[in-house]
C-alpha cells in the first residue's frame, strides 16, 4: 500500500499456536499452529471464510480466547512478553490500552445509555495515559481526523443519534485514544452499506497511518483487505494457506484455494433480451401507517430474466418485495401477474396465485423452522398446493433435492445439521416445490462465504435454464448484480433511480446515484481507494 | 444494515456429518449427566405417579373407612394414628395422593391449554384481539388470586369441577403473559412468514410453525404452575372451600388435624401428625422444582459457571 518509514521492529510474534474449542462435549481444533508476525505500522490482512479461525486468531493476536476456547500450545510474544503465561489480570493492563478491538458491530458494542466521547475515553482515562479535559481534546482531534461531522460536539451524542458508519468510526477513535500499539479490526464495515463502507475505510486507513499503528484486519471481503492491508494472509480450518505482501498476492496467488477465492468474483451472466413482462408495478405507493417508504415506483420483470434490484438499507427494495408478495398491501397502483391484477391482501389471493410467487430469504437460518425436518420443509408445499402424499411425495423431494445438487439422505436431517450454503439451497427446494413462475430473491446470498454464493448463484442460474424461472433478485452487492441479473433497477430512498438492461444501467453516463453507488463498489486493485478519495471530493456524511 | 448470522456454522461445509441419535437415546444421555438433585426430584415424583396410581391397593384401609377410635395415636395397627372421626390417617394420605396431585395435574393442563392457545393467538394476531385478551388478562391479574378464588367458590359452590375451573383460569393469565411473549419472538421468524405466504391457516401456524419452538420454556412453566396450583388448592383446601369431605385430600388433612400439634409437649408423635401431609406437600413441591431447574438450565444451554 503506502509507503511506511519504519517498519523494522517487530511488535508482535505468534509461533506454533494452537487454539481449541469446547463443544458436543469435546475438545475441536480452531487454530492449528499458526506462525504470524506484525512489525510496528504494518497492516496484517486476515482472510478466510466462515469458520476459518480468523476472528479467533485476531483475538488471539492479544492473548484473549473467547469463552469455551483455550490456547493449548505455541507462545505469542508481544512487545518482548509471552501474552499466552499471563493471568487475565496481568493481560489486563495491555487490553484497552497497548491494545484495542473494533468489533463487527459497533451498534452492539456501544453502551446505550452513555455519551460517546465518555466512551471514547473511559480506558484511556481509567488507565491515567491523559487526564479527563486532554483525553476529550485528543477525542475530538481523533474524530476529525476520521472525518466525523462537528467533531467538537459530536461526542455529546449518546449511540443511537448517530448513523451505523459514524458510529463505526467512533468506536475507532475510541480504539486509537489510548494511542495503542496494536489494533484488531474484526469485520469492521461488514454491516454497513457500500457507499458508507467507503468513507469508513478511508478514515481508519488515514488514522492507522498517521499514527503508525500495527494492525491487523479481519475480513471475508477480498476487496476491502486490498485496499487496507499490507500483508495478506489466508486461513482455511485453522491452517494458514499462504501469506504475502498485498500487491504480489493479488497479482499472483499462490495456492489453489486463494486463486478460487481470487476467482469468484469473476462470474458473469450474459444478458437475455427482454420478452413480455410475467410481473409489473404500476405507481406502487406503500408505506407502513403513516410513514411512506414506495412513491409512486414503477418495475417491469420480463418472463425468464433476472431483475436485480439494488439499492442501499432503506432504500425500499424489501418492501418492494412485500407488496408483491401481498403482505404490505400497497396504499394505490397495482400489481400485474401474468397479465392479471393480483388483490392487494395476501387474504384475497388464491392458492394458485400463492403458489406461482415465492420466496428465498436471505437468512436461511430464519427462514426454516429449526424443528422441521428437510423432509417435512420441502414436503409441505408439495402437499398443500399439489396434494401430494406417501410416496409420490417421497421421490418428489429426492428429484428436488437432486435438483439442487443435495443426494437423499438429507431428508431427515434438521437445519441445524446443515451448513450455510446447505440451508440456502433447502431454501431454494421449498420454493421450486411449489413449481412456481416468479421466485424473489430477497438478499439470498449476502449472508454466505463468496465460494458459497458462487455455488449458489451457479445454481440459481442453471435452474433459471432448466425451468424458465423468473427472478426478483434483490441485493446490494453490485458484484452479484453482475453475476446473475439481465436487468437492473436502482432504487434509493422509495423511488426508482434507473432502470433497464444491466449493459445500459452499467453504462456511463449516470444518474448521479447510480454512480455514487458503482464507484463505491471496492475493487480488487489496491490503488482504488486512493485514487477513489483524489477523484471524489471531501464530503463528510 | 446487514448482519451476518452469528450462528452461521461451517462444520456442515466440510462434510462433516452429525451422529444421529435416537430421542431415546439422547434422553438416556441426558439422564445420565442430570445433577443428583434432578435425580431425587424424578425418583419422589415417580414415587408419587405410583403411589397415586396404585392407592385401593398400597392402602391398608378404605379412604373414609370409620374406625370406632378418633385420635388413635401411632401403632402397628394405624401406622400414623387415626383422626377426628377415626379414619386411618395412613389411608388418607395414600388416597390424597391420587385426588390432590390428579386435580392439580387436571387443572394446570386445563389453565395451559386456555392460556396457551390464547396467547399463541394473540401473538399471532398482534392487533384488537391480542389488545382485548391481554387488557382482560390485566383485570384478572389484578386481583390477588387466592382472595378472588375464595369470593368465586363461595359464589359458585365449591365442588370439584368448579374448583378446577376457576383455579385453571386464573392460573392461565400467567401461561397467557409467557405464552404470549415467547410466541412473539417466533412470530417475526421468515420461517413463520414464510407459511403465511404460502396460505397456511391460523391452527397450522400456531401447531406446527410456532409450539414446537416454544415449548421448552412452556415445559418449564408447566412445572412450576403445577406447583402453585397444587399450593392453591391445598390452600383452599386448608381454608375449607376446597376439595370436600368425605375425599382425602392433604390440605383438609391438616385443617382437620392441626389441632393434634398442641399435644406435641406429650407425645412428638401426635405432634408430627398433621405435619406429614404438609411435608408431603412440600416434597412434592422440592422434587418438581429441581427436576424444572435441570429442563431450563439443560434447554437455556446456561451453564453454572
Amino acid at each position: 500500500m503506502s509507503s511506511k518509514t519504519k517498519k523494522s521492529d517487530v511488535l508482535l510474534s505468534i509461533k506454533g499456536l494452537k487454539i481449541q474449542g469446547f463443544s458436543d462435549e469435546k475438545w475441536h481444533d480452531i487454530i492449528n499452529g499458526i506462525d504470524l508476525t506484525l512489525h510496528t505500522g504494518e497492516v496484517l490482512g486476515l482472510i478466510g471464510e466462515s469458520g476459518a479461525g480468523k476472528s479467533t486468531l485476531g483475538l488471539a493476536a492479544m492473548g484473549y480466547t473467547q469463552p469455551g476456547c483455550r490456547i493449548t500450545e505455541g507462545e505469542i510474544i508481544f512487545d518482548g512478553v509471552d501474552l499466552a503465561k499471563l493471568t487475565d489480570g496481568e493481560k489486563r493492563k495491555f487490553w484497552g490500552t497497548r491494545m484495542t478491538y473494533v468489533a463487527q458491530s459497533a451498534a452492539a458494542a456501544f453502551n446505550p445509555a452513555r455519551r460517546l466521547i465518555v466512551q471514547t475515553t473511559a480506558s484511556t482515562i481509567r488507565s491515567g495515559i491523559k487526564d479527563q479535559s486532554s483525553a476529550y481534546e485528543d477525542a475530538q482531534q481523533l474524530y476529525d481526523v476520521l472525518n466525523l461531522p462537528d467533531p467538537e460536539n459530536i461526542g455529546e451524542r449518546y449511540p443511537h443519534q448517530v448513523s451505523g458508519g459514524q458510529l463505526q468510526r467512533v468506536m475507532t477513535a475510541m480504539a486509537m485514544s489510548p494511542r495503542p500499539d496494536l489494533l484488531v479490526f474484526d469485520e469492521p464495515t461488514t454491516a454497513l452499506d457500500v457507499t458508507t463502507q467507503v468513507e469508513v475505510l478511508a478514515s481508519m486507513r488515514s488514522i492507522v497511518e498517521e499514527f503508525n499503528t500495527a494492525a491487523i484486519y479481519i475480513t471475508h471481503d477480498l476487496a476491502v483487505v486490498a485496499q487496507m492491508a499490507d500483508v495478506i494472509k489466508v486461513l482455511r480450518y485453522g491452517n494458514e494457506v499462504e501469506e504475502a505482501p498485498t500487491r504480489q498476492m493479488l497479482s499472483a496467488p499462490q495456492q489453489e484455494y486463494t486463486k478460487s477465492l481470487w476467482s469468484v468474483r469473476s462470474l458473469e451472466k450474459s444478458q437475455q433480451v427482454a420478452k413480455d413482462s410475467v410481473l409489473s408495478l404500476k405507481g406502487i405507493n406503500a408505506g407502513y401507517g403513516a410513514a411512506k417508504v414506495l412513491n409512486s415506483v414503477n418495475i417491469e420483470v420480463p418472463k425468464g430474466s433476472t431483475v436485480a434490484v439494488v439499492g442501499e438499507s432503506g432504500s425500499g427494495k424489501s418492501t418492494a418485495a412485500r407488496v408483491i408478495t401481498g403482505l404490505l398491501p400497497q396504499m394505490s397502483g397495482s400489481v400485474q401477474f401474468n397479465g392479471e391484477d393480483l388483490p392487494p391482501a395476501l387474504a384475497n389471493r388464491s392458492k394458485d396465485q400463492k403458489r406461482r410467487i415465492q420466496m428465498i430469504y436471505q437468512m436461511a437460518d430464519t427462514a426454516m423452522n429449526p424443528r422441521q425436518t428437510v423432509r417435512e420443509i420441502i414436503g409441505r408445499p408439495l402437499e398443500f398446493y399439489l396434494g401430494m402424499r406417501g410416496s409420490e411425495k417421497t421421490k418428489r423431494i429426492t428429484d428436488l433435492l437432486e435438483m439442487i445438487e443435495l443426494d437423499a439422505s438429507f431428508m431427515q436431517r434438521l437445519p441445524g445439521e446443515l451448513s450455510g450454503g446447505q440451508k440456502q439451497r433447502i431454501c431454494i427446494a421449498r420454493a421450486l416445490a411449489a413449481e412456481p413462475d416468479f421466485i424473489i430473491c430477497d438478499e439470498v446470498t449476502s449472508a454466505l462465504d463468496q465460494i458459497v454464493q458462487e455455488g449458489i448463484l451457479k445454481l440459481l442460474l442453471r435452474l433459471q435454464e432448466e425451468l424458465g424461472l423468473t427472478y426478483l433478485f434483490i441485493t446490494h452487492d453490485i458484484s452479484t448484480v453482475n453475476a446473475i441479473a439481465d436487468q437492473v433497477v436502482v432504487m434509493n430512498q422509495g423511488e426508482v433511480v434507473e432502470q433497464g438492461l444491466k449493459t445500459e444501467v452499467f453504462q456511463p453516463p449516470h444518474p448521479e446515484y447510480t454512480e455514487l453507488l458503482l464507484s463505491s463498489v471496492p475493487e480488487m486493485d489496491p490503488d482504488w481507494l486512493t485514487n477513489l478519495i483524489a477523484k471524489r471530493p471531501q464530503q463528510s456524511s | 444494515m446487514t448482519d451476518i448470522p452469528k450462528s452461521y456454522s461451517a462444520t456442515g461445509e466440510i462434510g462433516a456429518t452429525l451422529q444421529k441419535r435416537s430421542l431415546w437415546a439422547r434422553f438416556l444421555l441426558d439422564l445420565k449427566k442430570s445433577p443428583y438433585t434432578a435425580r431425587f426430584g424424578m425418583v419422589v415424583i415417580f414415587f408419587y405417579i405410583f403411589v397415586a396410581l396404585f392407592a385401593p391397593w398400597l392402602a391398608p384401609y378404605g379412604e373414609s373407612q370409620v374406625f370406632p377410635a378418633p385420635y388413635e395415636p401411632w401403632s402397628k395397627e394405624f401406622v400414623f394414628g387415626t383422626d377426628q372421626i377415626g379414619r386411618d390417617i395412613l389411608s388418607r394420605m395414600i388416597y390424597g395422593a391420587r385426588n390432590t396431585v390428579g386435580i392439580a395435574v387436571a387443572t394446570t393442563f386445563l389453565a395451559f391449554l386456555i392460556g396457551g392457545s390464547l396467547g399463541l393467538a394473540a401473538a399471532i394476531n398482534r392487533s384488537w384481539l391480542d389488545q382485548i385478551l391481554s387488557r382482560l388478562v390485566d383485570v384478572l391479574m389484578a386481583i390477588p388470586s387466592l382472595i378472588f378464588a375464595l369470593v368465586l367458590l363461595s359464589i359458585f359452590g365449591s365442588n370439584i369441577t368448579n374448583l378446577v375451573l376457576i383455579i385453571a383460569v386464573l392460573d392461565s393469565t400467567r401461561v397467557f403473559r409467557l405464552t404470549r411473549a415467547v410466541a412473539l419472538n417466533v412470530v417475526v421468524m421468515d420461517y413463520v412468514e414464510a407459511a403465511r405466504l404460502r396460505g397456511e391457516g391460523i391452527g397450522w401456524i400456531m401447531r406446527r410453525e410456532i409450539l414446537p419452538n416454544i415449548l421448552p420454556p412452556l415445559i418449564a412453566e408447566f412445572g412450576l404452575r403445577f406447583c402453585f396450583v397444587f399450593l392453591t388448592i391445598a390452600a383452599l383446601s386448608f381454608l375449607g372451600v376446597g376439595i370436600q369431605p368425605p375425599t382425602a385430600d392433604w390440605g383438609s388433612m391438616v385443617r382437620d388435624n392441626a389441632s393434634l400439634i398442641m399435644f406435641a409437649q406429650y407425645d412428638l408423635r401426635a405432634g408430627l401428625t398433621p405435619l406429614l401431609p404438609a411435608a408431603a406437600i412440600a416434597l412434592l413441591t422440592v422434587a418438581i422444582n429441581f427436576v424444572v431447574d435441570w429442563f431450563l438450565q439443560k434447554t437455556s444451554g446456561l451453564k453454572d459457571e
